[in-house]
């Protein structure tokens, strides 16, 4: 029967010995322990955290790098393409001025002789005139001296002149 | 199961054979060796005002302890030695005029004019009284002593954690500390929820490792298996712990449910308020009671076990009993932890039930 008849002496000592455990521990134990816990977990929470978006930061970084590389790649192509067109533009244009300066040239070129021929010929001829008569003139004197030339030679004239 | 279920089986056929030999002994006290396993083992379960260690060439060698009585005249102290070793009530203690015999670990007063006690047929002492007794017994001894070692341990280990080691737990703290966090989040935060938890940790943790110190204690053999989980008193005080947290942090809704059970006919609700008073007794009482029964058939098992030797008088018995003993004393080192952990949880889930939301049924 005793066995099972709590006794006072040892609930009274047992009320104050755990009621001072519970405060000493509560106070030098549980809360630091409990609190360096919480603290680390939280820590390791945060860390996680912080992994993750810097993870999702770097993947948004390479995307953005991706793209900006993608439009630059882009607006050289377009470069490249503007560039040639403008050359084909320049030599054709080239090519053009070119072909209608030599044109006007030939023409210049060719209008001057043509006038160079003209004024050519109006000295031959005036020359040839000039000479036609003096041989005429001459030739005139020579057939005049003698009085019979003379007369055919009237006499041929009028011929001739009755063709007409 | 399988364990409970073997301890109870083992108990059953061991304390027939006690008993047995405890009556072959009452029956026949001029028997040769004069054992009797039944007082033998009561002495070792029960309290005792000094602590005694070995007999050596006939003589006790034990540790005094204060004895500390309240009698009608006020405070008597004195040391437990002063009774020379005995507990049969015939070594008298006189402290200011008052006489005191020890007689089976109880300290009686003696009646003025009487010089022996006087027993009944049910050798009760029929003319001494009984003083308030205070002393610092074995077990409040081995109480204290437990504290210490628990100062000790989670004292240093909290001075472990440090701020710039990002509060790694270094040396005692990475052992206490799995078993911290496992009180927390098997025991605290599935009982009494993510929000309430942290208030009630400081006493979750305490009582475990109260529990659990004096159990593993209570199996050490040199320390001659002071006893202190496995008193009634001591584990009706720890119930009495919970039994009060649960009062004091019950909410509306808890004292609703007992008094005004919702949700059922009137009728009902009147035949069920007085069945959950009653329970919110037997709350503590079972707990005081599953401690004690536990940890006390523990050592009736092993002392049993020990006894059986010295019952058949025969060496040969020896190998039989020690190998018993070892057994049952492994599995006390599983049954100690258990039972610490059953009383924590427990009283978790009467705590979680007392602070429970509207909605959580």
């Amino acid at each position: 029967m005793d066995l099972i008849t709590p006794g006072l002496g040892l609930v009274f000592w047992s009320l104050i010995t755990f009621f001072i455990l519970l405060v000493v521990l509560k106070k030098f134990a549980w809360k630091p322990i409990l609190g360096a816990v919480d603290e680390r977990e939280n820590g390791i929470k945060n860390a996680l955290e912080a992994a993750d978006k810097a993870r999702m930061d770097m993947e948004n970084l390479k995307a953005d790098n991706e793209r900006i590389l993608n439009e630059a790649r882009a607006e050289r192509e377009a470069m490249l393409k503007d560039a040639r067109e403008i050359k084909n533009k320049m030599v054709s244009d080239a090519k053009d001025e070119a072909q209608e300066q030599a044109t006007k040239m030939i023409a210049q070129a060719q209008e001057a002789i043509e006038n160079e021929k003209r004024s050519a010929m109006a000295e031959l001829k005036n020359h040839v005139a000039s000479l036609s008569i003096e041989i005429a003139e001459k030739v005139v004197r020579e057939e005049l001296s003698n009085k019979d030339r003379q007369l055919e030679l009237v006499e041929s004239m009028l011929g001739d002149a009755k063709l007409n | 199961m399988t364990l409970n279920t073997l301890r109870a089986v083992l108990f059953l056929v061991f304390s027939v054979t006690i008993a047995n030999s405890g009556f072959a002994a009452q029956e026949d006290d001029n028997e040769d060796n004069g054992f009797n396993a039944t007082e033998m083992i009561m002495h070792h379960v029960k309290d005792a005002h000094e602590f005694h260690i070995v007999d050596w060439d006939n003589k006790p060698i034990s540790i005094p302890l204060p004895i500390i009585l309240f009698t009608d005249n006020g405070l008597v102290t004195f040391m437990s030695s002063e009774f020379n070793h005995d507990d049969s009530g015939s070594q008298i203690v006189e402290k200011n005029g008052e006489r005191f015999v020890k007689y089976h670990e109880k300290i009686y007063q003696l009646g003025s004019g009487v010089d022996a006690l006087a027993f009944d047929e049910e050798e009760h002492p029929t003319n001494a009284t009984l003083p308030l007794n205070f002393s610092i017994t074995k077990n409040v001894f081995m109480m204290w002593v437990s504290v210490l070692v628990l100062f000790l341990i989670f004292i240093s280990a909290a001075r472990k954690y440090d701020k710039s080691t990002n509060f790694i737990p270094r040396g005692i703290a990475s052992f206490t500390e799995p078993l911290v966090i496992f009180i927390r989040d098997e025991v605290a935060i599935p009982m009494i929820g993510e929000k309430k938890y942290r208030k009630f940790m400081p006493f979750l943790l305490s009582v475990f490792f109260f529990i659990w110190i004096n159990n593993i204690f209570g199996l050490i053999p040199i320390l001659n298996g002071a006893n202190v989980s496995g008193n009634i008193a001591f584990t009706l005080t720890l119930a009495l712990f919970t039994f009060f947290i649960t009062m004091f942090s019950g909410n509306k809704n808890y004292w609703k449910h007992i008094f005004w059970m919702p949700g059922v006919p009137v009728p009902m609700k009147i035949f069920l308020a007085p069945i959950e008073i009653i329970g919110m007794f037997v709350k503590p009482f079972s707990l005081t009671i599953r401690l004690f029964a536990n940890i006390t058939a523990g050592h009736i098992i092993i002392l049993s076990l020990m006894s059986l030797i010295f019952t058949f008088q025969s060496i040969a018995i020896a190998p039989v009993s020690v190998g018993f003993s070892l057994f049952i004393l492994i599995i006390e080192i599983v049954v100690v932890a258990i039972q610490a952990y059953i009383f924590t949880v427990l009283s978790a889930l009467y705590i979680g039930m007392a602070t429970a939301e509207e909605d959580n049924h």
